[in-house]
């Protein structure tokens, strides 16, 4: 059993950083993500692990910085909040071009713009479907509880680096800000000189001996039809991550007749939704995806077998109810798919999420609709 | 004495490298380019640096840059380049980290990286050449186009009033506490290119005893986009470039100190 | 008098044509041919092979670094 202790979910992140092994942390300050660069500067992990922590002059410095460092072959990470993400957007894109490994951090506050600092999922769209230009996906960890702060950083790694593909922990301000019990890791080393040469001396600019031949990290081909193949790889790729890592937590699904899916601080409200709701003799489960990208499609197809409806609870407009409706259609089911939201940083209650259940779903719980292919 | 008798090897002084790799540069006849990716792959072969190299490459002409010379490279976004020699630099201390910019590149859509990279004396060196336009793109008008010069995109000549005026970025960085040694050059003449060497030599010896950023600007030419034959081009570069961006050192120091020429 | 001779060799078909090296030259060594090679440049050649000492300026300032440079002391 790990170090247990009471912690904010940004600390926890810079900790979890420093105990996984992580090799370096670029970031600038921005609201309301500061205290991982905090933590980490206080913590002078250096002195401790070696692991490098700078602050860099804006958020495009940083994700460039990660960019070059990741390219070495290193455990690189960033954290930031939605407006810097946008700034980090360009770089985000060179990173997938690039086939990079790396750990990025949203921690979700309400836009547009320059927008609230208060909690947001709005950034669903950006972080799932590219967020930059070109056709790409990250991996996408939607951690619900500041032990999932904890737990995603090492396995954000874990998947980058299985993939050559960028990470990104999609959290909010809530789940940053929000103080709870943690078990913290065990500390693992950092990989030795030695060891980014075997995992990743294929590709990693390392510095070349005249055994090898030279590294070149690019996303650039000149020819199209080289870069139609970079992309089929790409797509290859994110297919093999939809089979193989798709992650979910499934709530009182089983009888249910209806489906609460929501993810982060959302899941948590909904499941108190469920409680609620199921004092109320309503026959409701929660699905909670944890991998964003890749979207648990096939567990969604599952329940729309045997399901009335879903709801879809985002702090945003309504985003992720898109991929579920995506989902429940490409089973062929006549589901009913309805999302209920609040936005600009507020977080809706277990009693409006009912209320929105009830609502929505008012003729199939007036009429006792069953699913009927 | 025939020809075929001077031919031998031990009669050879000057050949090409052998860091510089057999693919053909996309370089137009006569750019500088050309010049200056010798004297790095000359000088990373004779000062031992191939297995402690990785470059920096721009966006801009340069952005081959990774064909050319037989080391590790990495491509960056457009200006990116110091902050991602900064990320290599940092996780990577004795690596020897340069970047290979263009003065688009660097000063315009990446000043502020070049700025904060060179402040933070980050041990890594800057190359950067400065032709006064954008070349890659088709020659617009770059941050340091010339007072009255043409490009696409000042078809009547720079016009200060609309488009402010052409900068001496270097001087800058010359200011900057954590630059060690700033200098500029060019590779337009035999002596100019031999200098240049020099001057990259220092500034490479600097980056490997940790004194801070050293940068070194090449004043260059851009025959294609100054719509000049390369001869012609050497010259003009000669009777209105160097005047403008005169040439030798800004700053020889170690970061921390003070000591602007 | 010991009188240094040299020689230059230009790799034809990776010479862009440029003139730099003709331009570089300090004995007038170098022309461009008249023919052009396979890519339609005309490329550098000695011209005027006896003049050359070897400095190797033309092979500096080359920026297709397609010139070999000899030198020897002329019995």
């Amino acid at each position: 059993m790990g170090e247990i202790k009471l912690m904010k979910g940004n600390e926890v992140l810079a900790e979890a950083a420093i105990r996984c092994g992580c090799d370096g942390y670029f970031g600038y300050p921005i609201t309301p993500q500061s205290e991982v660069m905090e933590t980490l500067m206080a913590r002078e992990p250096w002195k401790e692990t070696g692991m490098v922590v700078l602050q860099a002059e804006s958020e495009v410095a940083s994700i460039n910085m990660v960019y070059g460092a990741a390219a070495t072959g290193k455990k690189i990470m960033t954290s930031s909040s939605s407006p810097g993400i946008s700034l980090m957007a360009e770089g985000i894109s060179y990173l997938a071009g690039a086939e990079l490994p790396c750990l990025l951090v949203n921690v979700q506050r309400g836009g547009p713009g320059l927008g609230t600092i208060q909690p947001s999922q709005a950034d669903y769209f950006q972080a799932v479907k590219g967020g930059g230009h070109g056709d790409y996906k990250l991996i996408v960890l939607a951690p619900s509880s500041v032990q999932e702060m904890n737990d995603f950083v090492d396995l954000g790694f874990e998947l980058a680096f299985k993939y050559r593909n960028p990470a990104m922990i999609l959290a909010d301000g809530a789940i940053g800000q929000m103080m709870e019990k943690v078990e913290l890791a065990d500390y693992k080393p950092r990989w030795t000189k030695e060891e980014v040469v075997e995992k990743n001396g294929g590709w990693a600019t390392t510095g070349k001996p005249s055994s090898r031949k030279k590294n070149v990290i690019t996303s650039l081909e000149m020819a199209s039809n080289d870069m139609e193949v970079r992309n089929i790889n790409l797509q290859a790729k994110y297919r093999k991550m939809e089979e193989e890592d798709v992650r979910y937590e499934a709530i009182q699904c089983d009888d249910a007749e209806f489906i609460l899916v929501a993810f982060g601080t959302a899941a948590r409200v909904c499941q108190k939704a469920v409680e609620v709701a199921r004092a109320k003799g309503l026959k409701v489960g929660l699905l909670r995806p944890i991998t964003l990208f890749p979207f648990p499609k096939t567990i969604i197809k599952e329940l729309a077998r045997k399901a009335v409806g879903f709801l879809s609870v985002e702090m945003s407009a309504g985003q992720m109810v898109e991929d579920i409706k995506l989902a429940v259609y490409d089973a062929g089911s006549n589901a009913r798919v309805n999302y209920f939201g609040r936005m600009g940083g507020i977080i809706p209650t277990p009693t409006e999420v009912v209320e929105a259940l009830e609502d929505k779903f008012s003729w199939e719980l007036s009429y006792g609709v069953k699913r009927s292919y | 004495m025939d020809i075929q008798d001077i031919i031998k090897p031990e009669n050879l002084v000057y050949q090409k490298t052998k860091l510089l790799t057999d693919t053909p540069m996309h370089y137009c006849p006569g750019c500088s380019h050309g010049v200056v990716h010798k004297i790095l792959a000359e000088l990373i072969d004779e000062m031992g640096l191939q297995d402690k190299s990785i470059g920096v490459a721009p966006v801009g002409c340069a952005v081959f840059a990774y064909n050319y010379i037989d080391i590790d490279w990495q491509e960056a976004a457009h200006g990116r380049a110091p902050a991602v020699a900064t990320g290599i630099s940092r996780v990577n201390p004795d690596a020897f980290v340069f970047t290979y910019q263009g003065d688009g590149d660097l000063a315009s859509i990446g000043a502020a990286e070049i700025m904060h990279a060179c402040n933070r004396g980050e041990n890594i060196l800057v190359i950067f050449i400065n032709n006064g336009i954008y070349g890659m793109t088709g020659g617009q008008m770059a941050p340091t186009t010339l007072e009255g010069m043409v490009t696409a995109t000042t078809p009547n000549g720079r016009n200060v009033e609309l488009n402010g005026y052409p900068m001496r970025i270097t001087n800058l960085i010359a200011q900057l506490p954590g630059t060690s040694y700033v200098t500029r050059q060019s590779v337009h003449t035999a002596g100019g290119v031999r200098k240049c060497k020099k001057a990259v030599k220092k500034a490479i010896q600097n980056v490997l005893d940790k004194k801070g950023t050293s940068f070194v600007e090449v004043v260059s030419t851009c025959n294609s986009g100054w719509k000049l034959s390369p001869v012609a081009s050497n010259k003009w570069m000669e009777e209105n470039m160097i005047p403008y961006y005169p040439l030798g050192d800004m700053k020889d120091s170690v970061k921390g100190e003070h000591s602007e020429n | 008098m010991a009188k240094v001779i040299g020689a230059v060799v230009v790799d034809k078909e990776a010479c862009k044509g440029c003139s730099v090296c003709v331009e570089a030259c300090p004995h007038d060594v170098l022309a461009l041919h008249l023919e052009v090679n396979s890519k339609g440049y005309h490329y550098s050649y000695m011209q005027n092979p006896e003049a050359c000492v070897g400095c190797a300026n033309c092979g500096v300032v080359c920026p297709d670094t397609c010139i070999t440079v000899y030198r020897a002391k002329a019995s």
